[in-house]
């Protein structure tokens, strides 16, 4: 029985692993930290005011690194930005996720060929765990990342290092 | 009141302060054991919104920026007014209950945007908004004592005594509690200086 059913029929008592647990409050509130490079921006922020409502998700940008938990990669980055955007994602405390939204953070998008001044893909610089399509992706792609990235930190566990890497490793 | 079980109302105020700080220590203490650390140099570097940070916070800043700020502030405050008040006031409901309520509200706005109006007239008035200041205005001060009066003290000499070689006589005359220091300094409280 997952947590959210315990909580309805078990009168509020759960009973469940660390794992589950630990899991269950690292996706219930995946605070972003609140940047945009470009158009993607625009998208985003749609995507968390009062249309699309991402706070539901329990998504709220947070203004400084060190309270944040994902990262939204949302626009071109270039190689000017990408010292800054790797220096922002070091300065996150650690579970940390990224979400490279748009296909300039994929892949380059349009600029891929000719793009001298453009880094052909986040991953490039720093581990992307969710790609969202799109030239902009529209808010329901970007809320479906972050369903998609809920699913990815469901599965997280203690014994496989995903949460404590350094207790595993020893 | 005068049960000892009772809690008064400040009891209560402490009560409320207890369980907050015990809340907010467990809670951080919570996340202290949890946490993962993997500290290293970049993430401890300072965050600069991803800049490097250099060179140091103390800079001088134009004090013209905070009028401006003010002037912003009071239009952004008056602009978060106008947008339940545009909300209400469209409410055809409200209308067609008692035709003077559009009215009403639509007077009240406007004394409302008048009085800030008149705020900014005076401001403009007064030269604030302009950055570029043409004509320098000295404050002239209209006082019945002649300008060379104040020149006639400046240029006289006075016999001054050497701080320095006071006689035994004097210290134990001055207070003992605080010595008179010459000159004005600074001081910062140091939390191991005595007070």
């Amino acid at each position: 029985m997952s947590l959210d059913q315990q909580l309805q029929q078990n009168n509020g008592v759960i009973i469940a692993k660390m794992d589950d647990l630990l899991n269950w409050a690292r996706l219930s509130s995946m605070w972003p930290i609140s940047f945009g490079i470009a158009c993607c921006a625009i998208e985003m922020m749609g995507a968390m005011a009062a249309t699309y409502d991402l706070d539901r998700l329990g998504v709220f940008p947070r203004p400084s690194p060190r309270q944040a938990d994902v990262m939204i990669v949302a626009g071109t980055v270039t190689f000017k930005m990408a010292d800054r955007i790797k220096k922002l994602y070091e300065q996150m405390p650690d579970p940390k996720y990224v979400i490279s939204m748009g296909s300039c953070s994929n892949c380059g998008g349009p600029y891929w060929q000719h793009g001298y001044h453009v880094v052909k893909g986040v991953d490039k610089i720093i581990p992307v765990d969710v790609y969202v399509q799109g030239c902009p992706p529209r808010p329901e792609a970007l809320i479906g990342a972050f369903l998609e990235l809920q699913k990815k930190i469901e599965q997280q566990s203690l014994l496989k290092g995903d949460i404590f890497p350094e207790l595993v490793k020893q | 009141m005068d049960d000892p079980a009772q809690i008064s109302e400040y009891g209560k105020i402490l009560l409320l302060a207890i369980v907050g700080i015990v809340i907010v220590s467990a809670t951080i203490f919570l996340a202290r054991v949890l946490a993962p650390k993997n500290p290293n140099p970049l993430k401890l570097s300072t965050y600069e919104c991803g800049e490097e940070a250099r060179g140091t916070s103390w800079v001088q800043f134009n004090p013209r920026f905070y009028v401006i700020a003010l002037v912003f502030l009071l239009f952004d405050v008056e602009l978060i007014f106008i947008f339940p008040w545009a909300t209400v006031f469209g409410q055809a409901d409200l209308i067609a209950a008692d035709p003077r309520w559009g009215w009403l509200t639509l007077i009240e706005m406007g004394i409302f945007l008048g009085i800030l109006l008149i705020g900014l007239v005076y401001v403009w008035v007064s030269g604030d908004i302009s950055w570029i200041k043409p004509t320098h205005r000295k404050p002239v001060v209209q006082v019945g004592i002649p300008a060379d009066a104040y020149q006639q003290l400046n240029n006289r000499v006075y016999a001054v005594k050497d701080y320095r070689d006071r006689s035994e006589k004097e210290e134990t005359l001055a207070q003992p509690v605080s010595p008179i220091k010459i000159g004005f300094k600074p001081k910062f409280k140091k939390p191991n200086s005595e007070a």
